[in-house]
């Protein structure tokens, strides 16, 4: 078995599962966001009364915060009259960030856990070896009312990253390159493991975003074994103790793929799909009007430092946006004490608190038709920051520093 | 409820709507069905709203309802009354959401190459058949699954989360 099976068969209390099964698992980790009351109201409208596991329920006030119009407060006050009725086990309040990075700060995302949110990138939590998967709120109901999700047990491929990653490229060029190849419907109901040396190189913040953008592709889950990274990563930090999963030698993937990216160059995906990748060098020079760093994608110590890197001294093009979103409280700390946070709001940047922000389009740095925004975060569809007629360019956190220093598209490794 | 015939009018769509498409962003805020229902599709068709009837069909290429986990998009799409949603695949928590909420979504591979807006279609979900207005078989439904196919039946997982949980209290 594959160590996805192998969690699902624990969570199912089977000693294995195939492809193909329908299993009932138990949930380890529940996580639901503010921006689907429905869950409340699915609860409800079951009959439920008592949340059947209310330790491992986390609730994420991530989309809305803070709230910015007066429907989204009350769904946010209903949700924490729930959480207090209930006796969930975690309220991440407007001040806590993204749930994925509120759930690794915290050391919630563990190996070998199944992990199931209202969110559709908890793809991302098979940088930490856990059975990540999305759902929705009728889903989520469910949970809240018996602890159990049926799940399929899914094809499961194997995605080899090898070679040497050029400076100035990183995992979110190489999870762009991918998901450019094989297309946006690629993984649809799968589980795609990142495996070889160049995804062994990369830290947990890059592993996070690759796992995350798998949902790009329509993956169910994705998963990187864990291994002395993970380990570094979770020593002292892990909110429990934990058991990893191992792959059996002679488990057969669906499908395995390889990409050597030694030739890798800095990758856009262009509007308005995440799956129309080009090199960014055929784009050089566009106008761009907002760079946007942020979301559980691009917002990551990491991704502020290398902007940082890039604009320390230097001040953003006149006429451009640059709106830095960590993506949670811990990430503006760090950056506060490193003195990232400086350099960037004397480049010239709009510091958001942490949270999805106009990631979904909802709030805090929406676009205006007509308008151009080169964006660390996931989606490019129409209309997803804003208006049905801005253009939304996806690019790694380097890229979008770049061109918020010049006002357009420019090939970071320059400034690098 | 899961009709045996499901007759509509088609709306056909391309490959990777997504639900932003379905159901732009800006309004999940929104909760109560009616509000929902006003915004389906707007994103890929803003005159959808208005134009859909009760009963008609979607008819869509590969990777339908791809994106966000937002129950939304399968809430407004039953709640304008859509007989059913066809696709050649389906984003899989869209497709998971529809199942739960007793909304019709069924793959068809190629259908939506064979019909044009406006087409009147039959499904039959007992030989799995689409069929035009003249009776000719435009394509085979895929198998549903039994556990998906009972709670289609159920008209959505609520009613058989009811049963359970009644059934457990009195155990």
């Amino acid at each position: 078995m594959h160590a996805l099976e192998k969690i699902l068969a624990e969570k199912a209390g089977k000693s294995s599962v195939t492809t193909g099964e329908i299993v009932n698992c138990t949930v380890d980790k529940a996580g639901i966001n503010d921006l689907y009351l429905q869950t409340v109201r699915s609860f409800y409208e079951i009959n439920a009364t008592r949340v059947a596991l209310p330790e491992r329920v986390i609730m994420f006030m991530d989309h809305y915060a803070p709230a910015s119009t007066s429907i989204q407060a009350d769904n946010q006050k209903q949700f924490r009259e729930f959480c207090r009725k209930q006796h969930t086990g975690w309220l991440m309040d407007v001040n806590e960030g993204v749930c994925h990075q509120v759930m690794a700060d915290k050391g919630l995302s563990l190996p070998g856990e199944l992990v199931v949110i209202t969110d559709s990138h908890t793809t991302t939590h098979g940088a930490f070896g856990a059975f990540g998967t999305g759902v929705g709120a009728t889903d989520m109901a469910t949970i809240l009312a018996t602890g159990k999700l049926w799940l399929r047990v899914p094809d499961i491929i194997r995605i080899t990253v090898e070679g040497n990653l050029p400076k100035g490229v990183y995992a979110k060029d190489v999870v762009l390159h991918i998901i450019g190849s094989l297309g946006a419907d690629y993984g649809v109901y799968m589980g795609i493991e990142f495996a070889g040396p160049v995804v062994e190189g990369f830290s947990i913040s890059e592993r996070m975003a690759l796992c995350n953008m798998s949902t790009e592709m329509g993956a169910k889950t994705a998963y990187i074994q864990p291994d002395a990274v993970t380990l570094a990563f979770l020593e002292g930090h892990a909110s429990s103790g934990y058991a990893i999963m191992t792959t059996d030698s002679d488990f057969k993937y669906a499908e395995e793929l390889r990409f050597d990216v030694s030739e890798l160059t800095p990758r856009l995906a262009v509007p308005s799909s995440v799956d129309t990748v080009a090199p960014l060098q055929e784009y050089l020079n566009r106008p761009v009007d907002q760079a946007y760093l942020g979301s559980c994608t691009g917002g990551r110590l990491e991704d502020l430092a290398v902007a940082a890197s890039i604009l320390k001294g230097r001040r953003i093009a006149p006429h451009t946006r640059f709106l830095v979103v960590p993506s949670s409280k811990k990430v503006l700390l760090d950056a506060a004490n490193t003195g990232i946070l400086q350099t960037l709001v004397e480049a010239g940047a709009t510091f958001v608190t942490p949270s999805c922000a106009a990631c979904l389009g909802t709030h805090q740095g929406l676009l205006a038709a007509g308008e151009t925004c080169i964006s660390a975060t996931n989606r490019n569809f129409p209309g997803r920051m804003g208006s049905t007629e801005a253009d939304i360019f996806l690019a790694s956190p380097a890229s979008v520093a770049a061109a918020a220093l010049e006002g357009k598209i420019v090939d970071p490794r320059a400034y690098l | 409820m899961l009709e045996q015939i499901i007759r509509g009018k088609v709306f056909p769509f391309g490959k990777n709507i997504d639900t932003d498409q379905i159901y732009p962003g800006r309004f999940v805020e929104l909760t109560d069905t009616a509000d929902v229902a006003r915004h389906a599709m707007e994103g890929a068709d803003p005159e959808f709203a208005r134009l859909f009837s009760h009963g008609d069909i979607i008819v869509a290429a590969s990777n339908f309802g791809c994106g966000s986990s937002r129950e939304h998009a399968a809430i407004t799409l039953k709640s304008v009354g859509a007989g059913a949603v066809i696709a050649d695949s389906f984003g899989r928590i869209f497709y998971r959401n529809a199942v739960n909420i007793g909304l019709p979504v069924l793959v068809c591979k190629g259908l939506r190459d064979r019909v044009n807006k406006g087409d009147i279609i039959s499904v039959r979900m007992d030989t799995g058949r689409v069929l035009n207005a003249g009776g000719e078989t435009l394509g085979l439904l895929e198998p549903v699954s039994d556990y998906l196919l009972n709670i289609l039946r159920a008209g959505g997982i609520k009613p058989l989360l009811r049963k359970q949980l009644a059934s457990e209290k009195f155990a």
